[in-house]
């Protein structure tokens, strides 16, 4: 069978189906390609998603757990993880089904199948209903990535899991060693550790979140202290061991016991780019040192009728950033002087508390030789904080000195996913710390934190009193 | 009492008519606040406020050509409309407001503009304090502060993107610009879709200007509509010949460029024909033709020393004078395919024999269309003959850039009245006598050359001709 179509777009997640559906809606003829029945992604199928599902659940154990403080006693939850895993599938296929419907409805042509390159302008899809093949005008190549492993901890044993796996939620392990200080560790070792498992994490480098504000990190790395049961930094897995109990691990750093037995191993020391596509050589497409897919400003690769977006085009691997790039390639294919050129991109940790920034971190204005000024809003003074019993979060800014325009944006605590909207919207309009605090901010929610972080870059805060220094 | 005054406009932008008055006495202006709309060459800008105040008086209205530096209106910063009390103290230095302070006639264009800096924001920080009430500063920051109203320039590369929304970027993206080199107008220097636009006006209009203004002259006559010649009878076209056309575009722009001015006066040429016929055999054997040109040419050569500002050029983009200290006379030959001016090159150093001579080559190499550029270019002045041919008096045109020419028609027998000496009973008497009488035209620019000037230059001219020995005497 063949077919044609002005563009063909390979992987089908929160990058390649907005690719998709953005030139459908734009009139053009769009086959999108990918492995699973509906689109979505690991966003969707192994990722953000069903990620989100297990932390909402695990932020209502934790809360429950909380309100005898408040008067309210709970007895022990019983976890019954059968029904949470269907509960989290539940929302999974909801929400694919749901893209899938949505892709049906602008005719985008979707085949299910593994895709070879056989040339610039042409592909074959392969499935069990047989071979495809696709003459296009335009490809985009929005293949992903996959959970980074190594060889120290390559052993084929149930016991070993990453994030896909960890994600399945096979039972509640006693115990739990995550490795990898990183958001997905963090937000995996969270859900386990509320359900029940007692979990470790081991890091490499000397903080958890590396790339954050340690400001920022502090809150939750407070509460994960209580949380976890044990947080080792600066230390390595260097063997990993099945025993009839469990896996034995093997550590190196600064850490006592250099021997440690676990249930189970969950490894999230980051992802791979998924540049390795059959046939990619038989095109102009380069690929750089790091696995990704080398792309101009457009997202144009080195063979002209092939673009690339989302994690195989380059750091960071966010779905939104994939997005993004999706309307910018389109665009570019549709003629228009589109680039991908965002001041700000945020990053979200769902733990409890959250962790969010955008733009310019103080680090790197450091690093850069920028010369900022930081101006926080510890959440001890927020109203709406101390209602919800979470005072430990923090809102910070980081402004140019001289003009106050904002450059980066930080939150701590609970709810920072939601906060952090604004202050990407603030950078990308060129906001300054005068217009943040002039703007009306409802009371009493969490979003006054921002205005009020304006506040204190001007040595005036209704609720933070800090008189200017001389 | 504060004056603000037009702020410098841009690039080559001196002055401008004013277009639109936006405020008008008793008006709350603040700072940014847009109050004047000027109508320069370049652009149509609109001129917003540095000073903050009540308006008291308007000092210009529609219309009004006004200069970088002229007072537009004074604001009563008393009654500032600024809560800190940080109506803006004048851009200008306090000497200058002294001298400003006069009443001035609001059209009045002052004879020469001094571009003044631009408004320092820390050297307005001086609140008038008034006793009795006291305004509490507003917690702002020293940093803040130091934020330019006026535009600020773009942030250094690669440390800081520029401060402009994901739009304004798309904006500059498609018309081609380059965001990173707008200056921001707004709060900490961000980056408006009219600040994009404006300066793509600016790079626009700047290449503009670059380009031929005779070209556009021309263009723009070319643009108006050909009537249906053929409708009232047979036509014939022809092409344009590229002479013509180079000729037709030199003289509009200098015609568009140069204020004109033409005097007239005769000459009496008895005694200097006297001469001519003289030694006219001896000029020929030397290889020339003793013409009244080839004389003219050596009186104007002289002239031109005793003048010097009609041995000069302008130079408006630098505001300055160019005086030649060479002098070279051009020519004006007619020939069959269109105007030629070959140039006698140091006028001053030759005599007429070498002048007639050399005269005679280059006429000669121009009905054959070998005249080299560089022997038709550096002319002081030019002369233009037209005698041979008729005609009484004409206007020639200036062969800019230079800024004088002489243009010479048929000369005649004329009646001249000559006064006897005074006789014994006191009375003059006289009589007509012939004499042979040559018109001259001398077309100058009035920019440089004033009518005075211009007649004792044509004077000086006339009398050099009829006393031939005060060539060799001065010359």
């Amino acid at each position: 069978m063949a077919q044609t179509t002005q563009i063909a777009v390979l992987g089908a997640g929160p990058g390649g189906y907005a690719a998709a559906f953005y030139a459908a809606d734009l009139g053009m003829q769009v086959t999108l390609i990918d492995e699973e029945k509906n689109p979505g992604g690991v966003c969707l199928y192994r990722g953000c998603i069903p990620s989100k599902a297990l932390l909402h659940v695990a932020k209502v154990v934790d809360e429950a757990a909380h309100a005898s403080k408040w008067g309210v006693t709970y007895g022990a939850p019983a976890i019954d993880v059968d029904k949470l895993r269907a509960y989290k599938q539940g929302v999974v296929d909801k929400l694919t089904a749901g893209v899938g419907s949505v892709a049906r409805l602008r005719k985008v042509n979707y085949v299910q199948g593994r895709a070879t390159l056989t040339g610039p302008k042409a592909l074959k899809v392969t499935a069990a209903s047989g071979d495809t093949d696709i003459q296009f005008e335009h490809l985009i190549l929005a293949t992903g990535s996959h959970p980074t492993k190594i060889p120290s901890l390559a052993l084929d044993s149930p016991r070993m899991m990453d994030s896909t796996s960890g994600l399945e939620l096979p039972d509640v392990p006693k115990s739990l060693l995550v490795v990898g200080g990183g958001y997905i560790g963090l937000e995996l070792g969270t859900v386990y550790a509320t359900l029940g498992s007692k979990v470790s994490v081991v890091e490499m480098t000397s903080g958890l979140l590396p790339g954050a504000d340690r400001d920022l990190v502090q809150p939750l790395e407070k509460r994960l202290k209580t949380l976890f049961a044990a947080i080792m930094l600066n230390t390595k897995v260097v063997k990993v061991a099945e025993e009839k109990d469990g896996i034995r691990v093997t550590f190196e750093g600064e850490v006592a016991e250099k021997e440690q037995l676990f249930d189970r191993v969950l490894v999230a020391i980051g992802r791979r780019p998924n540049s390795k596509v059959p046939g990619l050589e038989t095109t102009r497409v380069k690929v750089d040192a790091k696995g990704f897919i080398e792309t101009d400003p457009q997202r144009r690769t080195a063979e002209p009728s092939i673009f690339a977006i989302g994690d195989v085009a380059g750091e960071p691997m966010l779905a939104h950033k994939a997005s993004h790039e999706a309307r910018v390639a389109v665009e570019a294919i549709a003629g228009h002087k589109a680039v991908f050129e965002p001041q700000a991109i945020p990053a979200v940790v769902f733990t409890d508390p959250e962790i969010a920034w955008c733009g310019l971190t103080e680090a790197q204005a450091k690093e850069q030789g920028v010369d900022v000024e930081v101006a926080k809003f510890p959440w001890g003074a927020l109203s709406r904080a101390i209602t919800v019993d979470r005072p430990e979060g923090l809102t910070k800014l980081v402004l140019e000195k001289s003009t106050g325009r904002v450059l980066g944006v930080g939150v701590s605590g609970s709810g920072a996913g939601e906060l952090i909207a604004e202050g990407v919207l603030a950078i990308e309009m060129g906001a300054s710390a005068e217009d943040l605090k002039m703007v009306i901010h409802p009371h009493p929610t969490l979003s006054e934190s921002v205005m009020e972080a304006a506040e204190v870059f001007f040595g005036q805060s209704t609720h933070v009193y800090k008189p200017k220094k001389k | 009492m504060t004056e603000f005054k037009v702020p410098e406009l841009g690039e080559n932008v001196a002055s401008g008519d004013v277009a639109k008055v936006l405020v008008s006495v008793g008006d709350t202006v603040k700072k940014e606040q847009p109050v004047i709309e000027l109508e320069t060459d370049k652009a149509t800008i609109e001129v917003p406020s540095s000073v903050a105040g009540v308006v008291k008086e308007v000092k210009v209205k529609k219309g009004d050509k006004v200069q970088v530096g002229a007072v537009i209106f004074t604001v009563d910063d008393g009654a500032a409309g600024n809560g800190a009390g940080k109506a803006a103290a004048a851009p200008a230095k306090p000497a200058e407001v002294k001298a400003e302070a006069k009443p001035e006639a609001p059209a009045e264009v002052k004879p020469e503009p001094k571009p003044e800096p631009r408004p320092d924001p820390k050297a307005e920080a001086k609140p008038e304090s008034k006793p009795d009430t006291k305004v509490l500063p507003m917690p702002q920051r020293q940093a803040a502060d130091a934020a330019p109203p006026a535009p600020s320039p773009a942030p250094a590369a690669n440390v800081l993107p520029a401060a402009a929304s994901p739009a304004v970027r798309r904006l500059a993206r498609e018309i081609g610009v380059d965001i990173n080199a707008v200056p921001g107008t707004g709060p900490a220097g961000r980056i408006s879709q009219e600040d994009v636009k404006e300066h793509a006006r600016r790079i626009l209009s700047s290449v503009g200007s670059a380009g031929s203004p005779a070209a556009g002259g021309a263009a723009a006559r070319a643009s108006r509509p050909m009537p249906d010649f053929a409708k009232w009878g047979e036509v014939a076209r022809e092409p344009w010949s590229n002479i013509r056309r180079v000729t037709a575009e030199h003289l509009s722009y200098s015609w568009n460029t140069v204020p004109h001015v033409t005097q007239f006066d005769k000459a009496d040429v008895t005694a200097l024909e006297e001469l001519r016929k003289k030694y006219k055999d001896q000029v020929v054997k030397a290889g020339g033709n003793l013409t009244v040109t080839a004389m003219l040419v050596k009186v104007l050569a002289t002239a031109l020393q005793k003048f010097p500002q009609f041995n000069a050029s302008i130079d408006p983009d630098r505001g300055e004078v160019i005086y030649k200290k060479y002098v070279n006379v051009g020519v004006a030959v007619d020939t069959d395919r269109g105007l030629l001016v070959p140039v006698i090159k140091q006028a001053n150093q030759k005599n007429i024999t070498q002048i007639a001579v050399e005269l005679q080559q280059l006429a000669e190499k121009a009905r054959d269309r070998k005249l080299t550029v560089d022997e038709m270019s550096g002319g002081s002045m030019s002369l233009s003959n037209l005698g041979g041919i008729g005609g009484t008096y004409f206007t020639p045109i200036v062969n800019w850039p230079e800024v004088a020419i002489l243009g010479v028609s048929r000369g005649g027998t004329e009646p001249v009245w000559k006064s006897t000496p005074a006789g014994p009973s006191g009375s003059a008497e006289g009589s007509f006598v012939p004499r042979q009488l040559l018109p001259l035209s001398l077309s100058y620019d009035h920019r440089v050359i004033d009518g005075a000037d211009a007649i004792r230059f044509l004077r000086w001219v006339v009398e050099a001709i009829e006393q031939p020995f005060l060539l060799s005497l001065i010359g």
